[in-house]
């Protein structure tokens, strides 16, 4: 039935958008990190969206199209700035150390339009159990 | 058909943030058409094809005002205004039913 599958609909992107807050998390909290090199150095998560084309089952649950998932969480390729830090121990040979490519100002942002996304499929979910719910009492008066 | 139109809204707004998207909705006219028959081909012969219109959902693609980046077409104001006016419509049929079903009440009690 349609009214019921939005609850399902409206709760995958309630996962994803809780997803997308905790990498933004994660970002925040490391976003002082510094490392030797490049490689090792934070790197800022991003959550990546897809919509599911066709319904498909994940364990035993149905996830029906039209809903969303998760495609993967990927590292943000942006460069990482170059300090230099001589007394630093994580310094390199040269004393330069590799700092997060985290930016905090955006991460804020990320934050803000993951929760708004999130509060909008909230009330998605509000307004369709109150139709199911009137549904109900409409032989009931 | 109002409830599958709410359902194609929320999926709108479910993946408000998925790179691509191609935000959709319920066109009625096409929808009407296709409940009233008259959105099948007339055949002149009785060997000419059946066409298949007739099984149309009657979903379209939305044109955005503003184009996005990543290919996505959901508006989300747009679509929040388009789920909010679904959610009346769906409450008038409902009103409209539970009167019908007041009034056949009313007529077996006789008062």
């Amino acid at each position: 039935m349609a009214l019921s599958d939005i609850f399902a609909i409206a709760g995958s992107a309630l996962a994803g958008q809780s997803t997308r807050l905790n990498a933004t998390a994660s970002n925040m909290a490391n976003a002082s990190n510094v490392s030797g090199n490049e490689e090792d150095a934070y790197k800022a998560k991003r959550v990546v969206f897809r919509a599911v084309l066709e319904n498909e089952m994940v364990g035993n649950v149905m996830r029906p199209a039209g809903s969303l998932a998760i495609d993967r969480v990927m590292d943000d390729p942006s460069p990482h700035p170059k300090l230099y830090d001589p007394g630093n121990p994580m310094a390199d040979d040269e004393g330069y150390v590799y700092k997060s490519n985290v930016v905090d100002v955006s991460e804020m942002v990320e934050m803000l339009a993951a929760a708004r996304s999130y509060q909008n499929n909230v009330e998605v979910i509000n307004t369709a159990k109150e139709l199911m719910s009137r549904t109900l009492e409409v032989a009931k008066s | 058909m109002k409830a599958s139109r709410l359902e194609v809204l929320a999926k709108n707004i479910a993946n408000a943030d998925t790179p691509g998207f191609k935000a959709r909705d319920v066109d009625f006219q096409k929808v009407l058409a296709v409940q009233s028959g008259i959105a099948a081909l007339t055949t002149t012969h009785v060997q000419h094809l059946k066409t298949s219109l007739v099984n149309s959902d009657g979903l379209v693609y939305t044109n955005p005002y503003n184009q996005s980046l990543d290919g996505n077409t959901v508006e989300i104001a747009m679509e929040q205004a388009k789920y909010g006016k679904a959610a009346m419509d769906y409450q008038a049929s409902l009103d409209f039913i539970q009167s019908r079903i007041g009034s056949i009440k009313r007529a077996l009690k006789g008062e």
